[in-house]
């Protein structure tokens, strides 16, 4: 292992060589952000456990790998291959990404409404459009997370989608992160920028598949920014290799009257971190978060969240349910805080965790930060094995003892995949639930054998 | 049907059964009534297999077979079905996912093959036709957000889908209104064939104006202290427990 600090090092002089070469010439406005992004990560550094935020998640795994920039590889992938991972979802529009840049031949964004742009952010960064410039890097905060500092420095590529005022996106589109690593460590900073403006609407899903068993690492960030009483479904799904690392910033800010509903699902990598921070800035404004996190083996899953009320009148919801199995390990922790004036805030956070070894660990910690004093805020969290009374009561309908316990795990997934509003997406991650009961089933059994 | 000779069953390790003995033949209908704490309820989770519940003397033959013997789910399979006082919120899982789990289960101990859920929502309304309810409960997580009168109901919609042949209701008319409880009995009154029993427990006479019973037993200490017709328990209604006296030869 190599130290953190030594590593730190490597990714500035990396950073020299990255805005010298492949990077330069890029407009003024992005190569000032990047080196404002760069210093900031020199002067922290990697998170460790010892800062709050961290506590329960250690990065070391990330802070001791010397990761190489995989920006500039293209392994060739047969489209045959890219297609087995779009999550179907009754929809042909994809943007798909090979180690984190975008292949306009393997994607296909025929059919959407006049107006609307999908595309690789790097076609539209040089572009001179004045949403990018605009929107770009200004809402996820360099100062609250390494990870993000470290995306801003490297940001290079990822999906841009702009739907104009009043248009309806009707069909969903996918943005497909594929990682081939192949050999070594690589890093991937895919970055996304989604801007609906006033009366706009769209659903995105946003998936992360790794292709190989190698250990890579993909530290992506999404920025959304959804304007007065525009709708934006936003899906993410995680299946990165179980090797992998995988941070993530998904950051969303919202007007007046405008939804934003976010359903991730992890079932991958060896180590995820996701945090979710969403801004309620305009009065009426609504964000729904649902998680689903299904891990087994040693993964590690990590959601932090933050949602920011910043005006009265605004409505959050989070529910997130967590499945672990062996010796897997689960954090969420659900920040919310209501800044004065706020008032008429209502916000509710539930977090139920199933252990279903008993060598599998969660934590939970809401954190209330409330500053205005005509507010509901509400949570609470469960954490424990599969419940007894529940198992007995399908034992006497009839359900044997193995059969039982899956249901009412597969019933704890369910939960979170029923709030999915695309049906074609619902049922195929209905699947790889199931899939993975019944892995994790058949690892039980193997396991007893012995 | 059933066979229950000097049952003696306790949970941890503190006895609570101390010897029920009681027949129960197919097309009757027994009533279980007794004050709080007589053992009434552990009887019925006794019955159906309740792990926490430990049988220390005694045995219960079903049907030729050792019902102690069996798990849970095979009590079931074998037809013995218990509503529940305190029916289970299950996270997640549709009432009409659950019943057809449940429906195939059992036709799966009989060989017969799984419903599809076409075949199974044909299944379902058929014997919401015969008990005269909607299916209004079929898409919401099982029991969860139910009204205490939605759970109950629930419980023997599972009864009429299940077909056991021999249904134990502990307690189900607790904490009903006037007209669930008449819902419920209803129910159970449609679903009484020459062929199934029941064993109804209850804290309160009430229910047995509308499910009539062919034979009442008084529990007091863990043993019937008393048994007799349907007047028993009209009896029990106007002078209240007080006048059972504990059962000859407990010591």
């Amino acid at each position: 292992m190599t130290k953190a600090l030594d590593v730190k090092d490597k990714y500035v002089s990396d950073f020299e060589a990255f805005s010298a070469n492949g990077e330069s010439g890029v407009p003024q406005w992005l190569q000032a952000l990047r080196n404002e992004a760069i210093e900031r990560f020199s002067s922290v550094g990697f998170p460790t456990t010892r800062d709050e935020r961290w506590r329960f998640t250690s990065v070391a795994r990330v802070a001791e790998t010397k990761f190489a920039l995989a920006n500039g590889e293209r392994p060739s992938i047969p489209t045959a291959e890219v297609r087995q991972h779009v999550l179907e979802c009754g929809s042909e529009q994809v943007l798909v990404f090979i180690n984190g840049r975008y292949s306009e031949e393997l994607s296909s964004t025929g059919g959407v409404p006049e107006g609307v742009i999908a595309c690789g952010l790097r076609q539209v960064t040089g572009s001179g459009l004045e949403t990018v410039e605009h929107h770009l890097g200004k809402y996820a905060r360099m100062t609250d997370n390494p990870f993000t500092a470290l995306s801003t420095a490297f940001m290079a590529d990822g999906a841009f989608l702009y739907v104009p005022s009043d248009t309806i996106l009707g069909d969903p589109i996918q943005l497909l992160f594929l990682t081939a690593s192949g050999g070594r460590p690589v890093v991937t900073h895919p970055r996304n920028l989604i801007c609906l403006e006033r009366g706009a609407a769209a659903s995105v899903i946003e998936s992360h598949v790794g292709l190989v068993d190698d250990m890579y690492w993909t530290n992506c960030v999404t920025e959304a920014v959804v304007r007065d009483n525009a709708r934006l479904h936003l899906y993410r799904v995680q299946r990165e290799s179980e090797q992998a690392n995988h941070t993530a910033t998904t950051q969303s800010y919202q007007s007046r009257d405008s939804n934003v509903a976010l359903t991730t699902v992890e079932l991958g990598s060896a180590l995820s971190r996701h945090d979710i921070n969403a801004v309620l800035d305009g009065e009426g404004a609504e964000c729904s978060l649902y998680g689903l996190t299904q891990i087994q083996g040693s993964q590690h899953v990590d959601h932090h969240t933050t949602i920011e009320h910043a005006q009265p009148h605004c409505s959050s919801w989070e529910f997130f349910n967590g499945i672990y199995d062996e010796k897997a390990r689960g954090v969420f922790t659900g920040r919310i805080v209501v800044h004065p004036g706020a008032q008429r805030t209502d916000s509710k956070q539930t977090n139920n965790n199933l252990l279903l070894s008993e060598g599998a660990r969660a934590d939970s910690q809401p954190q209330l930060e409330i500053y205005a004093d005509d507010v509901k805020c509400t949570h609470g969290a469960t954490l424990g094995p599969i419940d007894d009374k529940a198992l007995f009561y399908l034992q006497t309908r009839g359900i044997d003892a193995e059969v039982a316990r899956n249901l009412l795990t597969y019933g704890f997934g369910v939960e979170i995949l029923n709030k999915i509003a695309v049906a074609e997406l619902r049922e195929r991650l209905d699947q790889l639930v199931h899939a993975r009961l019944d892995d994790g089933a058949a690892r039980r059994r193997a396991k007893n054998q012995c | 049907m059933l066979e229950i000779k000097d049952l003696h069953a306790g949970v941890d390790g503190v006895e609570i059964l101390k010897g029920i003995d009681l027949t129960i033949n197919a097309g009757e209908v027994h009533a279980i009534m007794g004050p709080n704490g007589s053992g009434k309820s552990t009887l019925a989770q006794v019955l159906a297999g309740h792990p926490a519940y430990e049988v220390t003397q005694g045995s219960v033959i079903y049907e030729g077979r050792d019902l102690l013997e069996l798990e849970p789910e095979e009590r079931a399979c074998a037809g013995v079905f218990m509503a529940f006082q305190y029916p289970i919120e299950i996270h997640g899982i549709t009432n009409a996912y659950f019943l057809r789990a449940a429906v195939n289960a059992k036709r799966k101990c009989q060989d017969l093959e799984e419903l599809d859920p076409i075949d199974f929502m044909e299944v379902l309304e058929q014997k919401l036709d015969v008990i005269g309810w909607t299916d209004s409960l079929m898409d919401r997580p099982v029991n969860h957000g139910f009204s205490g009168g939605e759970k109950k109901r629930n419980e023997i919609l599972q009864m009429a889908v299940l077909e056991p042949k021999l249904a134990v209701l502990d307690e189900t008319d607790s904490g009903l209104d006037i007209d669930a409880l008449k819902a419920v009995a209803e129910a159970v009154n449609k679903l009484r064939r020459p062929d199934n029993a029941s064993l109804v427990v209850t804290h309160y006479q009430r229910l047995l104006n509308f499910i009539v019973p062919d034979f009442v037993h008084v529990l007091a200490k863990g043993r019937i202290a008393k048994s007799g017709t349907k007047d028993l328990a009209h009896e029990l209604e106007s002078k209240g427990y007080d006048w059972i006296k504990e059962p000859a030869g407990v010591v």
